[in-house]
């Protein structure tokens, strides 16, 4: 684990240095920083859908899949970062106090 | 924003935490790294069980911005000696560019340090009480924390949401990941996703997006929704000019 932190603290170093540090005034192909400002939104969707109904056998559907719909209302309701995840968290433990999932 | 971040940081070091991560090296990994999505995303893969350098490719894919974001914010820094250009480079997130870049022009060097050195410290404050304080808590799964990382995904996503291309990266790379869950390790779906955003990009931002005005980062009522909407002008900005180019060139 350690070493794969340190991977990647130097890799977002050394891309944020890239700029600053190397390439002053030069700009990156527009193609480029299109897919670069679109990998977020491929990888943090993906992560929404396999930490929701990802488990130790394939796909499973409990009580987070109900938690992180709370969550994603509370998204679409502007609610401030902090209140989203304690929405999604305390929804799930909600529904598993009440026996499911 | 000092308070999103806050609030951002608090949670990374609870989870950190409650999947495996000593508090130190919880803390430690956000004085290094610096980079709140690619951090949260590591110790997502490391909580589902995944392998610690899978998070750690996830999360360089998600870092892959920082190269556009310096690019951008490099003109504006005064040449200097070589550890003052390194440590502006350490001070690039979403907010430092984002705000920096909408700064009036002359003081985008400073407001970018300022911003930066703001977020570095409170992020680094917030990830330490999180962590040092979320050993006090009880059984992870009881308390839903397996479900607050989805949540903090989904919030740190919405910005991308309100354009197309965002969409299309988003709606593919969940097919892709829920698709490949079943038959392949923990933390390799996520990778594979990334393709979605290479299928985006032969979208064109929408035309809705395009003539609405960027929001203001003082006055956008989403500013304390999560870390990235301050970058959010600037995302909008490369987004557009960037399809802009591509459409020229069709």
């Amino acid at each position: 684990m350690i070493l794969a932190l340190i991977v990647l603290a130097l890799g977002t170093f050394a891309m944020k240095a890239l700029g600053p540090v190397v390439a002053a005034g030069r700009e990156l192909p527009p193609l480029a920083a299109r897919l670069s400002i679109l990998l977020p939104a491929a990888l943090l969707a993906a992560l929404v859908a396999t930490q929701t109904v990802g488990g130790p056998d394939g796909l499973t559907i409990d009580a987070r899949i109900v938690g992180v719909g709370a969550a994603g209302l509370a998204v679409a309701l502007k609610a401030p970062f902090g209140v989203v995840v304690l929405v999604g968290a305390a929804v799930t433990a909600g529904i598993r106090a009440i026996g499911w999932g | 924003m000092g308070l999103a971040v806050g609030a951002y940081g608090l949670s990374f070091g609870v989870l950190a935490v409650a999947s495996g991560m000593s508090p130190l090296v919880a803390t430690l990994s956000s004085l290094f790294v610096l980079g709140g999505g690619s951090q949260f995303a590591f110790v997502g893969v490391l909580a589902a069980g995944g392998n610690p350098m899978t998070g750690a490719i996830g999360g360089l894919l998600l870092n892959v911005r920082y190269v556009a974001f310096g690019l951008a914010i490099a003109p504006h820094l005064p040449a200097g000696r070589l550890s003052r250009r390194a440590r502006d480079a350490y001070l690039i997130v979403d907010e430092s560019v984002g705000l920096g870049l909408a700064a009036p022009p002359g003081q985008v060097a400073r407001r970018f340090r300022v911003i930066g050195a703001t977020v570095a410290v409170t992020w680094i404050g917030a990830t330490a009480i999180g962590a040092y304080g979320g050993q006090l808590l009880g059984d992870p799964e009881a308390l839903g924390l397996d479900a607050a990382f989805p949540a903090g995904f989904l919030a740190l996503l919405a910005p991308w949401l309100r354009d197309r291309p965002g969409q299309v990266a988003a709606l593919v790379g969940t097919a892709l990941a829920l698709l490949l869950t079943p038959i392949s390790p923990p933390g390799v779906p996520v990778l594979a996703a990334a393709l979605g955003a290479v299928v985006a990009l032969r979208v064109t931002p929408s035309v809705t997006s395009r003539a609405a005005p960027s929001p203001s980062p003082s006055s956008d009522p989403s500013m304390g929704c999560d870390p990235s909407a301050a970058g959010e002008a600037f995302l909008d900005d490369a987004l557009q000019r960037s399809g802009d180019t591509g459409g020229a060139r069709r």
